[in-house]
């Protein structure tokens, strides 16, 4: 195997954790700030993903098929806070998880019944596409390094939004005492839309990226959402650090583990059976990180505490 | 007989009527509708073990309901084309006999608990549901990826299975099957609650801290609930298996766990019969709405979230009030 081909690799795994990386900081900062777990965030993902197709067969634009899916799913996700979402902060997990599930329901099957079961496509932009050779001699998509670039772009500025705005005071400070935030005049209830409207536009903001290198359909946002929890789990619950961590180790493993597992096998077995090992046990290597990382710290790596 | 009693009887007696009244009218379809409650009921009973006795939300249950139904599917698809499954050490053949498939399933899937359990019980709340969707997530992609058996398209298997005594391939006699297991699994949960065990588990809910002072182990005890209701879970999988004559990794997806979950709420959680009103229920919109729209799943969506927001106790809890406390 080439080392060529191990970087491209590489970047491809990396490319992949910074976008799950966008999903898993909408979920960990709700679940930070309001105790929420939510299953509908991949359908905020979707949302996201059919905006920006929509938008793009209709405009042309990339750019402003971006801004409509940051737009789309920032207001479905302010809408569905207020309708129902609000309802469920002080509810056991149990009423949060089925609450939510048919919230995918109803999400799913709109999409479905407004734009057909088939899949749509959304191109990558003109100026964007074909390969760049970096450093060394690396042939890669410019694309996916855009990617990377704005991914960690958002990650930034996420950092920054949280450690040095008023904005990220209050949200620090609703994650240690809600009452006491609200005591000091804080309005709770619109923090708490804005925190979700801003998860769910990350979110849409994924799936608009993502939707072109994948083709756009219902059911798109499960997969990357349950990626998403690994991610928190493994990175630790309410930590933007631990999700960016995670997602980054959760990429490069799938990533790797698809590679090198088959590569790995061959070497005491024959061709056949240890391609079909190798990539049997590469689509569970992530889950077995997600079992290491729970037998040595429970909480996660950067999680305070179970 | 308190009114709750009276409902799960009337309930049972229900189930037992459709099937038998189609049969009289001749109405295959109508039984193997009230097979098919039968069978995601038990599921449902199985998982209604962790989640309602002991507070487990597992969202990951369909890991072993697709275990039960590989389990049916291997055996079966080795005995239809006369191969062994594995000559080395030993000499294991498939078979068509259902006791011998249910005890591999239920064995199957008790050991998948135990090792999910152990790991995933390090933690709760959040975590805990994160971790169990994410385990079933990773038995869906291995199930994809086992080319062995059939992978992303499944195994069909020909014939139904057979029952000692009983001709499987008649509907009527193939919902007995599923109707006296049933029976007998929510027999065995009603023994259970009462049992020290189950109401240790029941106090480890409510309290864990009580628990351990009195020198008891809440996460051996989550531990067995979570093995047992796998079990259980696994034995419904192996008979929806064999109503389907057909496996597929879609028996692993994340909608399968949800689907059971939706089962217990929308009949009540924590009841005994909620998972058999639940799953009634839900094979009947089912029915009537998937007539009326393709688009049935927004309506379903929408009822369960007016069940959840506003009805919490389900058909069962509304019913019959709130006799019994369980929060």
């Amino acid at each position: 195997m080439s080392l060529l081909l191990l970087a491209e690799q590489v970047l491809n795994g990396l490319q992949f954790g910074i976008m799950l990386f966008l999903m898993a900081a909408g979920l960990t900062l709700v679940f930070g700030v309001m105790g929420l777990i939510n299953l509908a965030h991949g359908s905020l993902f979707m949302i996201g993903a059919f905006a920006a197709a929509a938008v793009a067969g209709a405009t042309g634009s990339f750019l402003l098929a971006l801004i409509a899916a940051l737009a789309a799913a920032a207001a479905a996700g302010a809408l569905v806070e207020i309708l129902v979402i609000r309802r469920l902060y002080a509810r056991e997990h149990l009423d949060q998880v089925l609450a939510t599930f048919a919230l995918i329901l109803i999400f799913s099957e709109s999409t479905r019944w407004l734009f057909g079961s088939f899949p749509l496509f959304l191109n990558i932009p003109e100026a964007l596409s074909g390969p760049v050779t970096l450093p060394g001699g690396i042939q890669y998509s410019l694309y996916r390094l855009t990617l990377i670039a704005i991914g960690l772009v958002v990650a930034f500025g996420l950092f920054l939004l949280i450690s040095r705005t008023r904005l990220g005071i209050q949200i620090r400070a609703g994650e240690s005492d809600r009452e006491m935030i609200a005591a000091l005049g804080v309005d709770i209830s619109k923090l708490y839309t804005i925190v979700f409207a801003l998860g769910a536009a990350l979110a849409g903001l994924a799936g608009a990226l993502v939707g072109a290198i994948q083709s756009v359909q219902v059911g798109m946002g499960e997969p990357v959402l349950i990626l998403a929890f690994v991610v928190i789990v493994i990175g630790g619950i309410g930590s933007i650090k631990g999700a960016l961590v995670g997602a980054i180790l959760v990429g490069l493993t799938d990533t790797l583990g698809g590679l090198l597992l088959p590569l790995f096998f061959s070497l005491f077995m024959d061709n056949a059976s240890a391609t079909s090992t190798g990539s049997a046990l590469a689509s569970m290597s992530i889950y077995i990180l997600m079992a290491i990382v729970l037998v040595v710290k429970p909480s996660g790596l950067y999680g305070a505490r179970a | 007989m308190t009114r709750e009693t009276l409902i799960n009887s009337a309930l049972a007696l229900a189930l037992l009527l459709v099937p038998l009244l189609a049969y009289a009218m001749d109405e295959p379809f109508i039984i193997t509708l009230a097979t098919k409650v039968a069978i995601l009921a038990l599921a449902g009973v199985g998982l209604n073990i962790a989640l309602g006795l002991g507070g487990l939300v597992s969202l990951g249950h369909a890991a072993f309901f697709g275990i039960g139904g590989y389990a049916m599917g291997i055996l079966a698809s080795h005995a239809q084309s006369y191969t062994a499954i594995t000559d080395w050490p030993v000499l294991i053949e498939g078979t068509k006999s259902m006791p011998v498939i249910w005890l591999v399933a239920v064995v199957a899937s008790g050991i998948t608990a135990l090792l999910i359990g152990a790991l995933s019980l390090r933690t709760s709340g959040v975590y805990f549901i994160m971790i169990t969707l994410a385990f079933g997530q990773m038995l869906y992609y291995f199930a994809i990826s086992w080319a062995a058996y059939g992978g992303e398209d499944g195994l069909s298997i020909y014939v139904r299975n057979s029952f000692p005594g009983l001709n499987t391939l008649d509907p009527i006699q193939f919902f007995a099957i599923t109707f006296v297991l049933l029976l007998a699994a929510l027999l065995f949960s009603a023994r259970l609650a009462r049992s020290p065990f189950g109401l240790a588990l029941n106090a480890a809910r409510q309290s864990p801290q009580r628990v351990e002072t009195i020198g008891l182990s809440p996460y051996r005890l989550r531990l067995l609930a979570f093995v047992i209701s796998g079990m259980i879970t696994g034995l419904a999988g192996a008979l929806f298996a064999d109503l389907n004559r057909f496996v597929s990794p879609t028996m692993f997806s994340w909608q399968t766990s949800g689907e059971i979950m939706v089962f217990i709420i929308l009949g009540g959680t924590a009841r005994l019969f909620g998972p058999v009103a639940g799953a009634a229920l839900f094979i009947i919109l089912e029915h009537i709405l998937g007539g009326l729209s393709e688009f049935w799943h927004i309506y379903l969506g929408l009822l369960l979230l007016l069940v959840v927001l506003f009805a919490k106790g389900g058909v069962i809890g509304t019913l019959a009030g709130r006799e019994k406390a369980h929060d």
